[in-house]
């Protein structure tokens, strides 16, 4: 399926404020594209006469005179994990069929402000546990380039919906590579924020300390744009701060290429595409050099012991008393504890559910709690000393190009193993964005990540910025 | 610890105990108590956090309600007040302190954990006089009171408006060895959160709830018992009937060569027993967390400092305060345990100075120990009473402007705080008659009356007692206006001319 491109959201906003394309127009060609690509299974829901009632409101805003904002009547797809008031909200889980969300998160709440749109909400890994889509209970998303593949996750259907062009924008959330992953294996960008740069108000809450929320867009300027609509402090989340995303960068960019990531272990194809970028960074005068940074290598299984326990916490709140699914058959307290949950969670949840309150455990604590936040520690120290030397770290986003439907599926390992990239930004709250480095003999999608220091996002930004506009020469 | 070294004050047990303690056990006590905070709203929520009487349901936020992507928010009033609470408690104030979150499944428990403060507490050491006793506290830390269950029939309905109330929790050392030690620490700690105006500290709202650990051993053993828990004690009372049992059945199950549990225990009020809940096998792994949604805590020292600068008087001070005064402790006491009138007290002395208003402060304090406190009144709000008015009450009797019955009708008149005691004395006609001229024409009414002949020829005759039954005719003809001394010597002197 392939659809005309968007514009860049600022031409496109130029047309709804001159009335030469109104936001109608734009959600309706939205609505289309996304009805012909409903065999990839973007959507948990489409919003469409929410939509086209916004997008009437903002027509009638243009004629009247009246001011619309930097977002005016662009469409975009919503991960179905916000909360968008009056719309379905299910995080792709059972546990959540039917949900209607009685609030609107705070970055919806921004978003809409500025007068973009949303048209739908999008499949995940239900509850965001998951890299491919494939853990949903509303079924798998496919890949954009090959419906044979995985649309990569936990924020598949958002960004198969920006790479197919049903919108030029859409959300996601990241929590160890959930926005990166997904953006690689779709050839589209994908910005993981620094921690705490968007608010997680009406987020459903994967893992606190490492979730963020972002955006996947068709180019770094719509990108950072979005971003920056959504960033800032905000009085409902109290681990928020200000970040400017258009902040621009003058300065020659120093460069470190992360060795410990270009290994064997990496896909040849992949190893070769991002090789490649590098290359050219290096022809554009940029200073590149290698770097080999000793504790990533223990980022996945830090990553998949802290992770896991605030997941478990987090999910504790579905017990099937005041919303969401409780079982039938329940009659006694712990029946409707243990019947919603087994019914209302899928595998996955429950595997992390278990791992998480395993690791939280009285006797096991220490060992593995307590010494991974330890190991995480020493994670973020290196990072900071290696931002002392460059201003942006790269490496593949992902170890291969996006794999079969049902190739991980019976091995979590080796599912958690596509990780091992993202991870470690996560970890230490660091920005980082999924750019699009070029495509496989067979047509797939390889994404090189750009990491930043800490709030240094409008750099790393900066940096995909100006690649695009190379590759174009 | 060494159980040799008890405090040395007379105990107060009850005779059960002292029984026991001729076998030579003695109890020791600790003491967890959950203060609820008097906040506008709940510890991380903007629901109102007054629930009494309300709806169940009604002050609820999504917060509350655990919603999926809903954030706690730290209250800075909690805070405050805790730090105040600290203050009181003679304790050391962290200024770093940290969130926890304990976790466990109950429907009262909305997010299916408690955000606590496990491994950095607000408030450090500290301690507490008990009447005598002093009993130090461990530490003291901010979390969230959890909602209620209401069970209705085979059904359990869930009321959510307590749940995010903030409590602070006040873990002493086992430092107690008997129900009064007990029952005079809860006492002493419900007066410091009043004093310190942190709690409402109503246990008929809840707003205090205790658990009690107790365990018994020989006097002078090297090692302290095996201890039981009892939970959500909600009264003074119950605090002391519990350890009361508890004492003696630990000691019952000792004699009779049997061991002690480690459990939880509940109080049931109705049979007046400790019944087992868990027991240590059963306990809870709460799986305690870091609350990764709240930033760490962290106070500047000018923060506490300010706290510090505009604390409230303790019971302390007030004592000190009043030392001149000569009252009796019973007195001292029993003004202390309403915070207004102590307060308003304190406030006289303070406008007056002593030694020069001696008099008139202790006519107030009597005023406050044996009007305002009686039965009938002691529930009444005591907020509107004006100082100055108090001040001037008591000035106009010293004066003998008005008499005792009199002052008091005016005294309960001042409570609505909106006229002053001159202008209710003329109003209610209740100014005393000491002008000679006026009286000395009711003088002369009641002496030409047939009915005090009697009297007057008594009085003729030497028998003076007689004079009494006059002044009453006085006073009853002046309807009680006369000052009775001024008439009596005019009575005198009209008889004897």
């Amino acid at each position: 399926m392939m659809s005309e491109n968007w514009r860049k959201i600022p031409e496109i906003v130029r047309d709804v404020r001159s009335g030469a394309v109104s936001a109608v127009e734009n959600v309706e060609r939205a609505l289309a594209v996304a009805e012909c690509c409903k065999n990839y299974n973007i959507f948990v829901s489409i919003t469409k006469e929410r939509a086209l009632q916004r997008a009437t409101e903002i027509d009638q805003k243009v004629k009247a005179g009246v001011a619309v904002g930097e977002l005016a009547g662009v469409p975009y797809v919503l991960k179905d994990n916000f909360l968008d008031f009056g719309a379905k909200t299910t995080a792709s889980a059972k546990m959540l069929e039917g949900f209607v969300a009685p609030l609107q998160a705070t970055a919806v709440k921004k978003l809409e402000a500025a007068g973009a749109i949303c048209i739908g909400k999008s499949n995940l890994d239900a509850f965001a546990h998951g890299g491919s889509t494939e853990n949903s209970f509303f079924g798998v998303t496919k890949n954009s380039k090959d419906t044979r593949r995985v649309a990569g996750g936990s924020s598949g259907g958002s960004a198969v919906a920006v790479a197919l062009g049903v919108a030029p924008f859409a959300l996601g959330t990241d929590t160890g590579g959930s926005i990166r992953q997904p953006a690689a294996f779709n050839g589209v960008i994908g910005v993981k924020p620094t921690f705490g740069s968007v608010s997680r108000f009406g987020v459903v809450a994967m893992a606190s300390s490492t979730d963020t929320i972002g955006c996947f867009a068709t180019n770094a300027f719509d990108a950072r744009l979005v971003m920056n609509v959504m960033s800032g402090k905000d009085s409902w989340d109290s681990t928020t701060i200000d970040n400017d995303f258009m902040r621009h960068t003058s300065r020659k960019l120093r460069i470190g290429v992360i060795l410990d990531f270009m290994t064997d272990d990496v896909d040849r194809e992949v190893l070769t595409i991002v090789e490649k970028y590098v290359k050219k960074l290096d022809k554009k005068g940029y200073d590149v050099k290698t770097i080999k940074m000793s504790t990533l290598k223990y980022a996945l299984p830090v990553y998949y012991v802290v992770v896991p326990a605030e997941v478990a916490s987090n999910l504790a709140r579905y017990d099937g008393i005041r919303y969401g699914h409780r079982a039938r058959v329940a009659k006694t307290l712990p029946e409707i504890y243990g019947h919603s949950r087994d019914e209302g969670f899928m595998p996955e949840n429950k595997r992390r559910v278990l791992i998480g309150n395993f690791v939280l455990s009285s006797g096991f604590f220490d060992a593995y709690y307590l010494k991974a936040q330890k190991v995480r520690t020493l994670i973020i120290e290196e990072y900071r000393k290696a931002f002392a030397k460059f201003d942006v770290l790269l490496c593949p986003t992902t170890p291969t190009p996006a794999f079969k439907i049902g190739e991980k599926t019976d091995d979590p390992v080796k599912m958690y193993l596509e990780d091992v990239m993202t991870v470690p930004p996560s970890l230490a709250g660091l920005p980082a964005v999924s750019v699009p480095a070029g495509r496989t003999k067979s047509g797939l999608d390889v994404g090189v990540q750009l990491i930043g220091a800490r709030g240094s996002d409008a750099v790393i930004l900066t940096l995909a910025e100006q690649m695009e506009d190379y590759g174009e020469q | 610890m060494s159980l040799n070294n008890v405090n040395g004050r007379g105990s107060e047990a009850s005779k059960e105990t002292e029984k026991y303690l001729i076998y030579g056990y003695l109890p020791t006590i600790g003491i967890e108590c959950h203060v609820q905070l008097a906040t506008k709203t709940k510890l991380f929520s903007g629901a109102d956090n007054d629930a009494r009487e309300a709806e169940p349901n009604s002050k609820t936020s999504p917060i509350d309600f655990a919603l999926p992507g809903m954030l706690p928010v730290l209250n800075k009033e909690a805070v405050r007040l805790a730090v105040r609470l600290g203050l009181a408690l003679n304790a050391k104030i962290n200024l770093r302190s940290r969130f926890d979150r304990k976790h466990y499944f109950y429907p009262d428990l909305p997010k299916g954990y408690q955000i606590s403060q496990f491994y950095q507490p607000i408030i450090g050491a500290g301690w507490v006089d008990a009447g005598g006793l002093k009993v130090r506290v461990e530490h003291a830390h901010l979390e969230e009171d959890a909602g209620k269950l209401t069970h209705v029939g085979g059904a359990s309905l869930v009321d959510l408006n307590r749940a995010g109330t903030p409590l602070l929790e006040i873990v002493s050392m086992p430092d107690m060895h008997s129900a009064a030690d007990a029952k005079a620490y809860c006492l002493e700690l419900q007066r410091l959160a009043i004093y310190a105006g942190a709690s409402d500290a109503n246990l008929y709202y809840g707003n205090m709830r205790f658990d009690v650990n107790i365990s018994v051993a020989k006097q002078g053993a090297k090692k302290l018992g095996t201890r039981a828990e009892i939970k959500n004690l909600n009264s003074f009372r119950s605090v002391e009937r519990a350890v009361e049992y508890e004492f003696e059945r630990q000691v019952e199950l000792l004699e009779k060569g049997e061991k002690v549990k480690q459990e939880t225990r509940g109080w049931s009020e109705a049979k007046g027993k400790t019944l087992p809940q868990r027991s240590k096998e059963e306990a809870q792994d709460y799986r305690y967390m870091p609350e990764p949604d709240v930033p760490p805590v962290v106070l500047s020292r000018k923060f506490v400092d300010e706290i510090k600068a505009n604390m409230p008087l303790l019971p302390e001070k007030h004592r000190a305060c009043w030392a001149e005064l000569g009252l009796s402790q019973s007195v001292v006491e029993a003004i202390l345990d309403n915070l207004i009138l102590a307060q308003k007290l304190t406030t006289v002395i303070q406008k007056l100075g002593l030694p020069e208003g001696r008099e008139i402060a202790k006519i107030i304090t009597n005023w406050f120990a044996n009007i305002l406190l009686s039965e009938e009144n002691a529930a009444k709000d005591f907020h509107q009473l004006e100082v100055e008015a108090l001040i001037e009450l008591a000035e106009m009797t010293a004066e003998k402007q008005l008499n005792s019955n009199s002052a008091k009708d005016i005294l309960l008149k001042l409570l609505d705080g909106k006229k002053r005691p001159k202008a209710l004395a003329e109003e209610m006609n209740l100014l005393q008659v000491s002008d000679s001229g006026e009286l000395e024409i009711i003088v002369d009414k009641v002496l030409g009356l047939p009915e005090s002949a009697q009297a007057v020829s008594d009085i003729k005759a030497g028998q003076m007692k007689a004079i009494g039954f006059l002044v009453g005719q006085v006073m009853k003809e002046s309807k009680g206006k006369a000052n009775p001394s001024v008439a009596s010597e005019i009575i005198r002197r009209k008889i004897n001319d």
